[in-house]
């Protein structure tokens, strides 16, 4: 399959009424590295994910994926969210509807289903009800789901940030092994522990901007950022700086 | 109050008895109902969903309007299809009038509203829900309909069942448009009517009994239907 990466933002912003959400965002991500964006509540980290994905339309700017003319990038990506929205049918079901709709021929189907559930540890619950499942086992069928359609891009939205520690170690076991085959991740997180054991690079947003996007050694050592620094002390820090926002010319600019 | 024993004691007898009559009306009523509330339903989920899941001009008012029918009143329905099945009217020559397939036409008219009305705001509610997802998988809301539907159908079944208490128990339209006939289109409703008029207590209150028992009876199958299902499924 010809490849959908690299994906360009050019100039992006999101305004709802009269609200900017998200302000004049440049980025290129290319295929490799898992990418981890993190900042406060209201920075516009998921929002970010949904314009990448095609579930939001910019107001403005384009977001472009690298393929031909009349093709469609949609099929070549998946995303899980914070809450699996499961439908009423069972587990093996929910992974089939996902397989039918990309169109995989009946006879790949049986066997994808098969080894997602494997994967994720759920073979043996593939025929009980999805929502009879715990908010873990349905988070991982989330996943398992999204893996079955083998995409290129993988977004995950928050996808621990219910989850206790058993079930985020599993949940982050499979999000390595999604990556180990080739699958670009780009995730957003609350949790700098998780981001910190699974980030290759990291973006950090603020109200809307990116501030700072480094190699997540390097962010983690010694962020450039000054609001950076404060997110990963610990700090509060959404009254600092408000200045910021009337001066777009500070934020650092990234390709 | 002698009067309610009398007629009570007779109506049982008639209902253990299985008299003929009876059994006939009662047939008759389901057949009529239960036919309507199954074409309703056939035309009302799509109907239902659609307006649910698809933007279109218009649609706050077709969204009014369909709620504003589901209080219909049964006789302007009835003489709506009184007049449009009547000798002198557009389909006057299909020889409907006063047969049970125009009162299933009017039933339709009055439980479609209902049954489409209650399905776009199930439908509303699984979209809001699933929107993100389903389109993240690659479904917009043509495409996701099925599974709405199908997702829905613990709720739906109570949609459907509101339509069916409003077919089985109304008596205007299907008095106007099958005219209560012997044999042809008596139903348990016009007869209770009828029957009463009459001063015959016995037979209207057998009928009676019959009606709410049936309506119990099937609100309760459904209801235990739902739960049963819904604690499997979650």
């Amino acid at each position: 399959m010809d490849t959908i990466l690299p994906l360009t933002l050019e100039d992006v912003s999101f305004q709802v009424g009269r609200m900017r959400l998200i302000k004049d965002m440049n980025l290129t991500l290319d295929a490799g590295p898992r990418t981890v964006i993190i900042g406060p509540n209201g920075a516009g980290k998921s929002l970010l994910l949904r314009l990448c994905h095609g579930l939001l339309q910019p107001t403005s700017g384009r977001v472009r994926w690298s393929t031909a003319a009349g093709e469609t990038a949609a099929d070549a990506q998946a995303m899980v969210f914070q809450r699996p929205v499961m439908l009423r049918r069972s587990a093996a079901a929910n992974v089939d509807y996902a397989l039918k709709l990309r169109k995989v021929p009946k006879a790949e189907r049986a066997h994808r289903i098969d080894e997602a559930l494997g994967r994720a540890g759920l073979r043996r619950l593939a025929h009980q009800p999805a929502r009879v499942l715990s908010f873990g086992e349905q988070q991982r069928l989330a996943l398992a789901r999204a893996w079955a359609l083998r995409p290129e891009v993988l977004f995950l939205d928050e996808a621990t940030a219910s989850l206790d520690p058993a079930a985020t170690y599993a949940v982050e076991e499979m999000i390595h092994a999604i990556h180990a085959e080739g699958t670009r991740i780009v995730m957003t997180t609350h949790d700098l522990g998780q981001a910190r054991r699974l980030g290759d690079e990291v973006i950090f947003m603020h109200r809307g901007r990116m501030l700072e996007r480094s190699p997540a050694a390097q962010f983690f050592e010694q962020p450039e950022n000054d609001l950076a620094q404060a997110f990963v002390k610990g700090e509060l820090l959404w009254w600092k700086r408000r200045e910021l926002d009337d001066k777009p010319h500070h934020a650092p600019r990234f390709r | 109050m002698h009067d309610f024993g009398s007629a009570f004691a007779a109506a049982m007898s008639l209902m253990v008895g299985l008299d003929p009559d009876l059994l006939e009306i009662v047939g008759l009523s389901m057949q009529v109902s239960l036919s309507a509330v199954g074409l309703a339903a056939l035309i009302g989920l799509p109907l239902g969903a659609a307006v649910a899941l698809f933007r279109f001009p218009g649609r706050m008012v077709v969204v009014v309007a369909l709620n504003a029918l589901m209080g219909l009143p049964p006789v302007v329905v009835g003489l709506i299809v009184y007049l449009l099945l009547s000798r002198a009217g557009p389909l006057g020559t299909l020889g409907l009038l006063f047969s049970p397939t125009a009162m299933i036409i009017a039933q339709v008219i009055l439980v479609t509203p209902i049954i489409a009305a209650l399905t776009r705001q199930v439908m509303e509610d699984l979209w809001s829900e699933y929107e993100e997802q389903l389109r993240s998988l690659g479904a917009g809301p043509g495409t996701a309909v099925p599974a709405l539907l199908w997702d829905g159908r613990f709720s739906l079944v109570t949609a459907i069942l509101a339509g069916f208490g409003r077919a089985s128990a109304e008596v205007g339209a299907v008095m106007i448009v099958g005219g209560n006939i012997d044999h042809v289109t008596r139903v348990m409703t016009t007869s209770i009517a009828l029957e009463v008029s009459k001063g015959d207590l016995a037979l209207a209150l057998g009928l009676g009994i019959i009606l709410l028992a049936l309506s119990a009876g099937v609100n309760g199958a459904a209801f235990v239907l739902k739960e049963v299902a819904q604690r499997k499924q979650g």
